[in-house]
Parts: structure tokens; sequence; C-alpha cells
């Protein structure tokens, strides 16, 4: 079982976990991910891997709660365990020296994007961080994000913190101030890592995305999280989880993610019947 | 001398009616009573070459195990089993029979005559140990002869293990998957193989002191280089990654590939969404299946039951090519499943949405024979025509799995990119690394990978002795 050593919410509906998984521990590289079922009837869900602590053989699982198994997973304490938790999966991302890397994160993605950044900077590389959220609240990580880059950069859709305006704005502003960006990485909602790989191609760019599609069991198995990247099917956990963002079908895989957007809806409501009330999370 | 009369039929066997089963996933076929497994033990003439043990691949003593059925010592009956097969239950209910023991049967080469329910009889065998709650376990011996790491909990990788611990060996399975069982769990449904008797007999496995970690997958979560500090290793990862058909709108919502499909389903739960699992499948009313092979009469009888209210299957060539077996293909007739043969699939089209809501099919005709030495099924000119539909499920088979793979680049593929493994041991081209089943064969069945898992697990002893001896 993987015990629930600590957690914390860090915004509304969005927490922080550090969970005991030592193999996983042992193993992760930045940009991988783990399967995770909360209870014996659970359902697999891919969550990427925040950190890790070899030493204490923990990972570090940041998340928001957006369905049954995830407000489920924000109501487990310290001392619960989880029922499995597999991995690390998927490629990790590639570390090396790029020169000037920029790196786009928004919503519960920046906990995606920061291990990436801090490794990216571990060889050498100059980091802009641009973080994006609706409002300041949403704004995760923002200074652990900040302590790992040369300059970040916060948009806030209602200017509660930083400039007024979404992610693409920060990209669009860098190069205009003469910026010579030499590779991208943007995590997030589907539809900002959509608008942010437009941006970076008509900057000219070369942008990584990070896809989050409907997984079954994250090892290659089934082909749930196939998606077109180019003129090819690939499956998100075997090949990915990054693409490159030029060549990602954005549309498919934004009708594919709404699958079970009518069951997901279902089984939510029942779990709240079961529990109670959850508007606290 | 007396003239045997033998009853021409076999012994009938109860099933679930098939307008009610087709609404529900338990099992199909009931099974045996005593008396009636008795009268059919009866039926086995206990002829001296005995074919059916030569057509069985893990070669079964099956005259020896009936007689003492005969004779009503079921104790002594699922003894002999045991020995040879250590997921009789299982084998009972999804070996394909009529191609193996039964295949070869003196009764059935008799005129008239039907051979002898030699896995019907496996079956009463098994599932009357297990109720009788008196299920010995072999003595295992104390002194470990060596530590052995399996990868993969399916039936090759579960056979090399019980066969393995039985001898003596410390012995450690390492599974992916939050189950073990593989294609035994994620793949067969319910209705054909209940998973309460998957979990029975996995556990008698681990009562042999196999033991089992699930989440644990080699080449992510353990290296191969940590691995290596077993004695010897034993690769039984399935064949794993599924083909499609890859014509246009293949990635709509509503198209699943039959592992994504049987795996909500079997694995998950997804039947039982949302009061007793969290996963959802779609609900299809009007669905297509491509393929007849066994996954794909696995998969129209399991949409049945979700609550179509058409299911069709498409195969391109005709019904005397397709490879489902004899019984499933009757039980799947039965249930209502239409077939349509010399039918291909060529595009799938969908809604604004990206729903899928029909099928682009084509005709076809059987031409000259090709590399399988069936005739190939060529497409007709202007023969296509659509059907309505907002689910497909492709069950048109599957390719090997990379994760191990690419992590072991030491080991020499072939050009199908299975694990080139000895026929006769499993050997590898790395030393002490053996390997069966579908990652070696390419999909194929449960019985003949538990046949590799068996002929691999004497090697693997052989092996692990004589590097002892010379050390």
């Amino acid at each position: 079982m993987f015990e629930i050593t600590s957690k914390e919410k860090i915004a509304t509906k969005e927490y922080e976990f550090w969970v005991k998984a030592p193999q996983v521990a042992s193993h992760a590289k930045p940009g991988q991910f783990v399967i995770v079922r909360t209870s014996q009837n659970g359902e697999r869900i891919p969550l990427t891997i925040a950190d890790a602590n070899v030493e204490t053989g923990e990972i570090r699982l940041i998340f928001q709660a957006v369905g049954k198994t995830t407000y489920e997973f924000a109501t487990m304490k310290v001392g619960d365990s989880l029922q499995d938790v597999a991995g690390p999966l998927g490629h990790p991302s590639e570390i090396k020296k790029y020169g000037t890397v920029l790196m786009v994160g928004g919503g519960v993605g920046i906990a995606a994007i920061l291990p990436i950044l801090k490794a990216l900077k571990g060889v050498g590389n100059r980091v802009i961080t641009i973080l994006g959220g609706r409002s300041a609240d949403l704004v995760i990580l923002k200074d652990e994000c900040e302590r790992n880059s040369d300059e970040l950069i916060v948009t806030t859709d209602d200017g509660s913190m930083g400039m007024k305006g979404v992610v693409t704005d920060g990209m669009k502003a860098l190069v205009k101030r003469g910026e010579k960006i030499d590779q991208a990485w943007s995590i997030g909602p589907t539809i900002m890592m959509k608008f942010s790989a437009y941006t970076a191609k008509d900057l000219g760019i070369p942008i990584f995305v990070s896809l989050n599609p409907i997984m079954v069991d994250g090892t290659g198995m089934c082909g749930a999280c196939r998606v077109t990247v180019g003129k090819n099917i690939r499956f998100a956990c075997v090949d990915g989880p990054e693409f490159d963002g030029y060549e990602v079908n954005w549309d498919e895989v934004m009708n594919r993610l709404r699958q079970y957007k009518d069951q997901e809806k279902i089984s939510l409501e029942n779990y709240i019947a079961k529990v109670g009330d959850l508007s606290w999370l | 001398m007396a003239v045997i009369k033998i009853p021409n039929n076999k012994t009938p066997i109860k099933e679930q009616d098939p307008k009610v089963r087709a609404h529900n996933f338990k099992e199909v076929v009931l099974g045996y009573s005593l008396e009636e497994a008795v009268a059919e033990a009866n039926r086995c003439l206990q002829c001296v070459n005995q074919p059916c043990v030569a057509g069985c691949p893990v070669n079964i003593d099956i005259p020896g195990f009936i007689l003492a059925l005969k004779n009503r010592d079921l104790p002594k009956s699922a003894e002999i089993l045991k020995s040879y097969n250590n997921l009789p239950a299982v084998c009972g209910r999804v070996c394909p029979q009529e191609s193996q023991c039964e295949g070869r049967c003196t009764v059935g080469k008799m005129k008239a005559h039907e051979p002898v329910a030699i896995g019907k009889l496996e079956r009463f065998v098994a599932d009357w140990e297990a109720s009788s709650g008196d299920v010995k376990i072999p003595e295992i011996p104390t002194q470990k002869r060596g530590k052995v790491a399996v990868i993969g909990a399916g039936p090759a990788g579960l056979t090399v293990a019980a066969d393995l611990a039985k001898m003596g060996y410390e012995v450690k399975i390492f599974e992916a998957l939050h189950a073990a069982g593989g294609v035994l769990m994620y793949g067969i449904p319910e209705f054909r193989l209940p998973k309460s008797i998957v979990e029975r007999e996995i556990n008698f496995i681990r009562s042999l002191g196999v033991e089992i970690d699930t989440d644990s997958i080699v080449g992510r979560s353990i290296t191969i280089s940590e691995i290596k500090k077993f004695d010897a290793i034993f690769i039984g990862t399935g064949a794993g990654t599924p083909s499609f058909m890859n014509i246009p709108g293949t990635n709509l919502n509503g198209v699943y590939s039959a592992s994504e499909f049987l795996t909500r389903i079997n694995l998950m739960h997804a039947y039982e969404f949302p009061y007793q699992s969290d996963t959802p499948v779609r609900l299809g009313k009007h669905v297509v299946v491509v393929g007849a092979g066994n996954v794909a009469m696995d998969a129209s009888r399991s949409a049945l039951r979700l609550g179509a209210e058409n299911v069709k299957i498409v195969y391109r060539r005709s019904e005397a090519e397709m490879p489902a077996r004899i019984e499933e293909y009757h039980h799947a007739i039965e249930e209502g499943i239409e077939f349509h043969w010399l039918t291909n699939p060529i595009a799938y089209i969908g809604d604004d949405k990206g729903n899928l809501t029909a099928v682009k099919c084509i005709k076809m005709e059987l031409g000259e024979p090709d590399a399988s030495g069936r005739r190939r099924p060529v497409p007709i000119q202007n023969s296509e025509f659509t059907i309505e539909a907002d689910m497909v499920v492709e069950a048109i088979g599957q390719t090997s799995n990379k994760v191990l793979l690419s992590a072991f680049p030491e080991l020499k593929l072939t050009s199908h990119g299975y694990i080139e493994a000895d026929p006769q041991t499993g050997q590898t081209s790395v030393e002490g690394v053996y390997a069966g089943g579908d990652i070696v064969t390419g999909a194929a069945t449960v019985i003949l990978a538990m046949g590799a898992g068996k002929k691999s697990a004497v090697a693997i002893d052989e092996y692990v002795r004589s590097k002892k001896i010379s050390k």
C-alpha cells in the first residue's frame, strides 16, 4: 500500500500530497507520470510526478479535484493509503543544454512543468518561466518556480497578479523584447497547450507539450490515450506524454477528453450523494 | 469379444438460456453434476495409445484423471490434474479442446461419435476440489535451489512460477497491472471465465510460496540490471499492444481497440459502473466489431450484455476462415450476434463533436491463397455501403509491447518484433533469460503459453543447477 505522508491544500480544489512509493521515487525522472487507484473499485488515472525523494521513498503528487477519483483522493488524509501507484511511466523529458528555455505552465499543469524546469536549470540552461491562471490564487507553486528560474512572468485572466492576459501574451511579449528562445515547453489545460503551440509556431520556437488524455493501463496495452501526431497514431502513455506541439491534432485531443463526460458527471454526483457536501475542497 | 457401447454424444451440459444470458455477465456454461461427470467419464475408452495426452500442450495424464473420476475418487483425480496443470479450472473453460485433446480422442474418431468432453471434465474436477474446501498443497522443498524473477503474471508466468516453486525455487513475479492473471483478468470476460475462479487458482499458486508484486513495471519501476540479480529470469509479458485498422476516423469517440474495451469491462468492471466500479465504458446501441477471432466473439457478446440493440461482426474473409473457437461462435449466434462475412471497414464516419455515427464498409471476395495459405480477400469494386454505428470495437490482433523490450536492448527479437527464443526451452539470446507465451509466439492461446512456461521451468532448473555446480 502507498501511504500518504503529507497533504496540503494549495488552491481551491488543488492539493499537494507526498506518498510513499519507493520503487517510483528511486526511478522517477522529470516528465514522467504514475497511474493511481484510490480504492479497490477505483479507476486508473494518470498523475504527473511533481517531485521525488529517493531517501524517503516518497513522491509528490499535485492535482485538481475534477471528478470522482480526484475528489476521493482530495478527501484522503495523512496515514491513509492509495490502493495502487504504478510508475514511473512515459518517456522522461529530454534534459540537456538548449541555451534559453521557455517554460509555460498553466493551472495544475504548473506542477508538471516544475520538475522539468528544475532539471533544465540544473544543467545550465537560462530558464524563463511563464505561469498562467484565471486569477492570482490559482497560480500555484509560484515561489518554487521563481527560485528555479532566471525570470518569472505571471499572467492572470483577471489581472489579479502579474500581467493581465493569457500565457501566449507573455510569450509574444518576450519575443517582442528580443528574447531568443531555443526550446519551449507548455503544460496545462489542453486549450492553453493548443494556443501556446500555435503561438510558438508563429514565433518560430520549437515546443514540447505534455498530453494528459484518458488512460487505462498506462503501459501501451489498450490505446485509450491515442492521439494523432503528424500523420501517425501515437500512444501518449508509451510514446509520450511529451510530443512536438506543432504536430498534435488538438481538436481530436479535446474531443477524446470529453468521451465520458456524462458518466463522469454521474459518478461524481453519486459520490457526493454518498459522502456529503464537498464544496469545501 | 464384447462390443463396447458408448453413447454417441457428449453428456449434455447445462447452460444459461441465450435470451437470459445475453443480458448478464454471469457464466454461460453451468457445469456438470457428479452423476453427469461420471457418465461422461464412462465414455472414455482408457485406450492404450492415449492420443489425447499427446494433443495437450502440458501433457496432462488425461486417461488417469478420468479413470479416478470414473471410480469416484475425486481427490485422486484432482491430484493427477494438478500435478500437470496449475490452472485446471481455467483451462477446462478456455482451452481450444477441439483442436487439442478432444481433437485426437479415439472415441471422437469412431463413426458418429463425439469425443469425450475432456475440457468439461477437467473443469468439473477442478471446481469440485475448490468447493470441497480441501485443496491439497504439494510439499515444497525447504532447501531453496535459487531465486527466479518472472516478468508478467499471465498464463506463462504463473505456470513457470508454480512449477519452479514446486521444485524448490524462490520465485517473484513482477506484474505491471494492479491484479495478477494477465489476459485471464483483463481479456477473457466473466461470462466465459469468472474472475473468482482465476483468483482462486492464483491463490493456489501463491500458496506454493510464489510472491507476486503488482504495480511493478520492469523497465520502469525496476530496471533490467536490478532484475539481473536473480539466478534466472523468465519473460512472459504477453503480446501486449493493440493494432488498429488505421483507416480514416480511427480516433473518433466510440472506436475502441478490443484490448481497451475488454480491459474496461473485465479488469476494471465497467459493467458495474457507477456503483461497484468507477471506470466507465461507452454503452453502444449499434455496435460493429471488426474481426472474427475469439477476442471478437468476447467483444461482441460483451457489447450485447451492456445493452446494445444490435451487434454486427464484420470479417474480411468468410465463415470457413474464421479463427474463433466453434463453441464461442455458436454461443454468439445463439445470443443474436449478426455476422457479415467478406466485409471490411474502410472508414469511420463521425459528427462534428468527434463521435462515431457510421462505418463505411466494402464487400470482399476471396482471391488467390496468401502467405498464410488462406485465400486472400480482395475488395469488390464499387461495393461500398454504410452501417449505422455508435460504437466500433477493432479485434484485429496485437503487436509486441515495447516497454520492457526497449529497456532490454541485448534481447534479440524476431523480424516481427517478438523475442527470439528456443521453442524447446524458451532460452533467449541472453544467458539466464528465458521467454514464453505471446511475447515469443505473437497472440496465441492460454494453454500454449502455459506449455511454454512448463518447458522453461525445466530448462531454468537445469540452468541454475549447472551454474551453481560450476561455481
